[in-house]
């Protein structure tokens, strides 16, 4: 922390007067004008704290290097072979995880008193929600661009190209932003950011590995597979494989859009109900 | 004042009682209110925050809500500001219903927060242009009115700097910036210069000064008895969610009556001897001043302050500093409250 500077007083009290007596309000903002507003602080973070993009995409840029030289021999018979199966699935776990920083940044903008300042002033409420949500899917795409990138490096080579992976893409956000909404409700609900990670480990550790992202769950006991099929992120991580190598099955697309419409038409409402409950 | 129950159903029936209300408590002097408040409520589980406060503050005056910890004052403010709604009672902010023209009230206030409602990890400008762009200014007039209100609140060197670098008087200095992107018809302050070393609170009253003089009607927290008397033109003493006393800082002092005495000895090691003296002449509860050489008392006749001189001088106890006074703000919180201030200042300051 640095300290204030050795200067004399520096507010000049004449000065003030003549800049808080100048000024005329402007017509409210709409809400599109407002969200994007809100959206471009969401940038403004990751340009000044770049970390937070590289702390929430470490471990799985890591479990991709790891898994794939440790496991790729021996479940796909080379690191090579096994990366093609992996990376989409690495691809979806990092961003499942990534949603949670919608839930801790919005926590942490209301411990922190942000939020009294926003709502406030005179704008569209719900925008500071949707605000961060816009920001929030540009950092899932950074980090998406990361994982694939290091795939690249590593071996991975999309059969259906840059068209399928930019597919594959698309239909991973839809799903994350759909599922962002579960951590805008949490965020509300609990009161510290520590409590919105810790609690939401609780759901996506089973809601990853409980699913086809690391192995092919024809190995499984049956009736996990039966968990593992219900899961929309196995239909997620399926769609994405289909997307990014070829032969991607209807259903599995289908799937998803489902989940994210029920994801969206629970929480969305209830996150409203909750953010506005107090007021 | 007569409290009005309002709960979310009657809401409209109340308030068309608050009007009429209104209309026959006014008297002519009293018309122009900024901020009218009746018997607000609003509870926490089982803490009632605030209970039943009813305020009524003069347009374009700084109006001080004074009182402990957790004496309900960002409550208060947080109703007013509309972040909160209230459980009872109504309230108006320039005419405007807290609950039912909520937008309009957000249209006409600014609130500054108790704890810095900036962002950590932006720029001071970039915070600044945030809310210009939130309040409608197109991206290049909130840049310009950035760098205005930087430059008059000394913090241009620090513009382009992380607000997290920043010391807690600039940062201060930024949340208030913040909220005089346009200059608002009303400003709530929620305990601005809790936390700041002397240099930058009087920075900060300055700032103050500045805003009442442009005619923005300011409702300012504190639990500093001194910065409620040096700014604020009228204030309410709040204690447990309910105003205790109100009126001028003036009106204040009188009520509590007696005059105060305030005795240094020159001989610190005799003050406990001195103490029981004054207790015997004047039949009152002796107070220790902070410093081991200081005593004060409240005195209910004039002359009696004399007895004490003598009484003092015959046991042989020389007095270094002698003054009859009107009482503090910190007798007026005691004779109110039957608690000391001192208390909660040093609570806070932890
Ligand atoms: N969100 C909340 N949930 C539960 N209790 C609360 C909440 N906000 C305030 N309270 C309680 O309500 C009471 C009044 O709090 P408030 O913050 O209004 O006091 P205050 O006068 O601003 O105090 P301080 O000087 O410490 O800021 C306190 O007992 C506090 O614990
Ligand atoms: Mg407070």
């Amino acid at each position: 922390m640095s300290s204030e500077t050795t200067r004399p007083p520096t507010v000049v009290e004449e000065e003030l007067g003549g800049v808080l007596s100048r000024i005329e309000r402007p017509p409210r903002p709409g809400p599109v004008s407002a969200s994007i507003t809100l959206g471009w602080r969401a940038l403004l973070k990751i340009k000044h704290v770049p970390f937070q993009l590289f702390d929430v995409t470490a471990f799985p840029l890591m479990t991709t290097v790891l898994f794939t030289f440790l496991f790729g021999g021996a479940l796909a018979g080379s690191p090579r072979e096994y990366i093609q199966f992996l990376l989409p699935g690495i691809l979806v776990q990092a961003i499942v995880f990534i949603t949670v920083y919608t839930g801790v940044g919005l926590n942490t903008d209301i411990d922190k008193g942000l939020f009294d300042r926003f709502q406030s002033l005179p704008i569209w409420q719900p925008a500071p929600l949707v605000g961060a949500l816009l920001g929030d899917v540009l950092r899932y795409s950074m980090a998406a661009v990361m994982v694939v990138g290091l795939g690249v490096v590593l071996g991975f080579r999309p059969e259906a190209g840059l068209v399928g992976v930019l597919f594959a893409l698309a239909l991973v956000l839809v799903f994350a932003f759909s599922l962002s909404w579960i951590w805008i409700v949490v965020g509300l609900l609990v009161d510290t950011p520590e409590s919105v990670m810790t609690s939401s480990f609780l759901l996506l550790f089973p809601l990853t590995f409980v699913s086809n992202i690391f192995v092919d769950p024809a190995t499984m006991p049956t009736w996990l597979q039966t968990v593992v099929r219900v899961n929309p992120v196995t239909h997620l991580v399926d769609a994405s494989r289909g997307l990014m190598h070829g032969g991607v099955a209807l259903a599995d697309v289908m799937w998803v859009l489902v989940a994210s419409a029920v994801l969206v038409a629970v929480f969305a409402p209830l996150s409203l109900y909750m953010y506005h409950k107090e007021r | 004042m007569t409290s009005i129950e309002a709960d979310g159903d009657s809401q409209s029936s109340s308030i068309l009682s608050a009007e009429e209300d209104r209309t026959l408590q006014k008297s002519p002097t009293e018309l122009d209110l900024a901020i009218e408040t009746n018997g607000l409520k609003k509870a926490f589980g089982d803490t009632q925050a605030v209970d039943g406060v009813n305020l009524r503050i003069p347009r374009g005056t700084v109006y001080g809500l004074l009182g402990p910890n957790g004496a309900g004052k960002t409550t208060t403010i947080r109703m007013l500001a509309t972040l909160l709604r209230p459980d009872a009672g109504i309230a108006t902010v320039l005419g405007h219903d807290i609950v039912q023209d909520a937008a309009e009230v957000r249209a006409t206030v600014s609130l500054t927060g108790q704890y810095a409602s900036v962002d950590e990890d932006l720029t001071g400008r970039e915070n600044l242009v945030l809310v210009g762009r939130l309040l409608g200014f197109s991206w290049r007039d909130a840049k310009t009115r950035a760098d205005e209100l930087l430059t008059a609140f000394g913090l241009d060197d620090a513009a382009t700097r992380q607000v997290r670098t920043y010391s807690g008087g600039m940062r201060r200095r930024l949340d208030i910036a913040a909220s005089l992107v346009v200059t608002p018809e009303v400003l709530f302050l929620d305990e601005p210069t809790t936390g700041l070393d002397p240099r930058s609170r009087n920075q900060v009253w300055a700032i103050i000064r500045t805003i009442a003089a442009e005619g923005t009607t300011v409702l300012l927290t504190t639990q500093y008895l001194d910065e409620a008397d040096r700014l604020a033109d009228r204030l309410a003493v709040i204690d447990n969610g309910h105003v205790i006393a109100e009126g001028t800082s003036r009106e204040l002092k009188a009520a509590v009556g007696a005059s105060t005495l305030h005795i240094r000895l020159r001989d610190p090691e005799r003050r406990e001897e001195a103490g029981a003296i004054l207790r015997d002449v004047l039949g009152v509860v002796v107070h220790n001043g902070t410093d081991r050489d200081a005593l004060s008392a409240s005195v209910p006749h004039d002359q009696e302050a004399a007895a004490v001189l003598t009484a003092l001088a015959d046991v042989g106890i020389r007095v270094a500093e002698f003054s009859l006074g009107q009482a503090s703000l910190d007798e007026v919180f005691l004779a109110l409250t039957g608690r000391p201030a001192e208390d909660t200042t040093e609570e806070m300051s932890a």
